[in-house]
């Protein structure tokens, strides 16, 4: 099997298909870990991993939580409500200042875009990125990965609409390029308003008509419609939103005859997802909290195996390195 | 790569091996006893098939068979991790107050088989847990001794066993010196 060369987990952007199937595959194995009566093994004993949630976050950091949990390591959590970032502390200098107690890993969420690459140049341990801005979300597009392999045994040549809010979406941005790396259909689906300016540029063909999107496809992936921030603005209301792209069985029957509905979650019932549909089998949206358990521990563990190349002069090298810049 | 390489055990010699191997379980491991099988992976899988076998075939005794892999549960965590080659540890018996027979391929330093003590104690308590092994090389570096052995092997420190069941070609058991190109399979440690 072939290596995981990289020190941190950045985007979707900056792996190769061979990493992604490195991921994958370790994935295969960790799932079984999750479903035994003891859930744990001593991996990463004596390896310690930072959460740091500058935005809110439960399924995420729980899942990186439980990932790192079940491998042995020890798991901090720092949230950003009442952390010294909400006291005006730049972000570098609070990754410095965890970076003094000496973590392994460092999984990262940040509503700028780019800050866990900003911090990834600047500290010694490898970081994750749990979601920047409207940037990457990696992890959530493995485990999505994870799913669609799992369910249709490949990742090339499908054809996949994920519909919502696009432009605001890193899930989106994540999993586009992603499945373009496997040669995979990408649609884009949702409101002109919610769809990015250059939506092309991801790769991807761009549908206004949910009907016309999910014409045909293996995977409907929905993203979740962030009340709070757009109705009035961005849409009329959650009701005419909900009958122009919330999915319900008549628009899954337009799709190919096994296709299964995905959604990162939290979702919204009845907005753009039918309370039956959510329930129904072809759902595999407590399957996808289950996968994102099981990728997360992969990347830690690959993450963690790497460091081993690293000596401590190495590391001191790395950090004399970050601190002249 | 002749030269290199002897071969210590052909298909007949193998066979002999676990069938005395079979037998001594049965003697030891009373039919009051639940008794499993788990292989070590990857060279005890099949060989743990094969003793379950015999030992049906013999007296009836229908025995399951479980495998673990141990790549989680290495001592070397702390110098270097595998390669995530990690296959699953499926146990479908619930091994709590069972007597279960690890079965590997080579014994030789015993961490393999101290991790997968450590990996078959998640699963369940078992009654007992006894070790088998087709081949004993000796050089052991933990306590570890086991219950039953097909043969013993006088062989360096730098040799490398080769078992191969089950795959291409006959069955065999080969000893090569380091260096010597691979048969097909690793090396069970």
């Amino acid at each position: 099997m072939a290596g995981f060369a990289h020190n941190h987990l950045l985007g979707i952007a900056n792996l190769e298909r061979e990493d992604i199937t490195t991921i994958l595959d370790a994935a295969e194995a960790f799932i079984n870990v999750s479903r035994r009566p003891v859930r744990k093994v001593p991996a990463l004993r004596g390896k310690t991993v930072i959460n740091m949630f500058f935005e809110a976050s439960t399924r995420t950091r729980t899942s990186f939580e439980l990932a790192g949990k079940r491998l042995s390591a020890d798991v901090v959590n720092v949230t950003g409500s009442g952390s010294s970032l909400s006291k005006g502390e730049s972000l570098l200098d609070t990754c410095r200042t965890l970076e003094a107690m000496r973590p392994d890993i460092v999984v990262m969420r940040h509503n700028a875009s780019g800050a866990p690459h900003y911090v990834a140049r600047r500290v010694g341990c490898s970081v994750v990125n749990g979601g920047d801005g409207a940037h990457e979300h990696p992890t959530q597009a493995l485990l999505d990965a994870y799913m669609i392999r799992h369910t249709f045994g490949t990742l090339s040549g499908l054809k996949v609409a994920i519909c919502g809010d696009i432009s605001h979406s890193r899930v989106a941005r994540s999993n586009a390029a992603l499945l373009n790396k496997f040669g995979s259909e990408v649609r884009l689906c949702g409101p002109r308003t919610l769809l990015p300016v250059a939506a092309e540029t991801l790769g991807a063909k761009v549908y206004a008509d949910l009907n016309e999107g999910i014409e045909g496809v293996n995977v409907i992936m929905l993203l979740r419609i962030q009340r709070e921030r757009l109705e009035g603005a961005l849409l009329p209301t959650m009701r005419e939103y909900s009958r122009k792209f919330g999915v319900a069985q008549p628009q899954l029957d337009r799709a190919a005859p096994n296709a299964i509905v995905m959604h990162p979650g939290p979702m919204n019932r009845g907005v753009e997802i039918h309370p039956a549909l959510a329930d129904s089998e072809r759902s595999v949206i407590l399957d996808q909290v289950e996968a994102g358990v099981a990728v997360r521990m992969a990347v830690l563990y690959l993450l963690a195996k790497d460091q081993r190349g690293t000596s401590p002069e190495q590391a001191a090298a790395m950090g004399a390195r970050s601190a002249e810049s | 790569m002749a030269g290199e390489e002897r071969r210590v055990l052909d298909s007949d010699g193998i066979a002999r091996s676990l069938r005395r191997i079979a037998a001594e379980i049965e003697d030891q491991i009373g039919a009051s006893n639940q008794l499993g099988l788990v292989g070590i992976r990857k060279g005890g899988e099949p060989l743990a098939a094969r003793i379950a076998d015999l030992i049906a075939r013999s007296d009836g005794r229908s025995v399951p068979v479980g495998t673990v892999d141990i790549t989680l549960y290495r001592d070397d965590a702390a110098s270097m991790l595998p390669d995530p080659e990690i296959g699953p540890s499926e146990i479908d018996f619930d091994i709590a107050g069972w007597d279960v027979v690890l079965v590997d391929d080579v014994l030789h330093t015993g961490r393999t088989v101290r991790a997968a003590i450590d990996c078959l104690l998640d699963f369940g308590r078992p009654r007992r847990i006894w070790l088998a092994a087709l081949c004993d090389r000796g050089g052991r570096e933990l306590p570890v001794a086991p219950d039953f052995v097909g043969r013993k092997l006088e062989v360096s420190e730098t040799d490398i066993v080769d078992v191969l069941v089950g795959q291409d070609g006959p069955d065999r058991v080969v000893v090569r010196s380091a260096g010597t190109p691979e048969p097909a399979s690793g090396e069970g440690a």
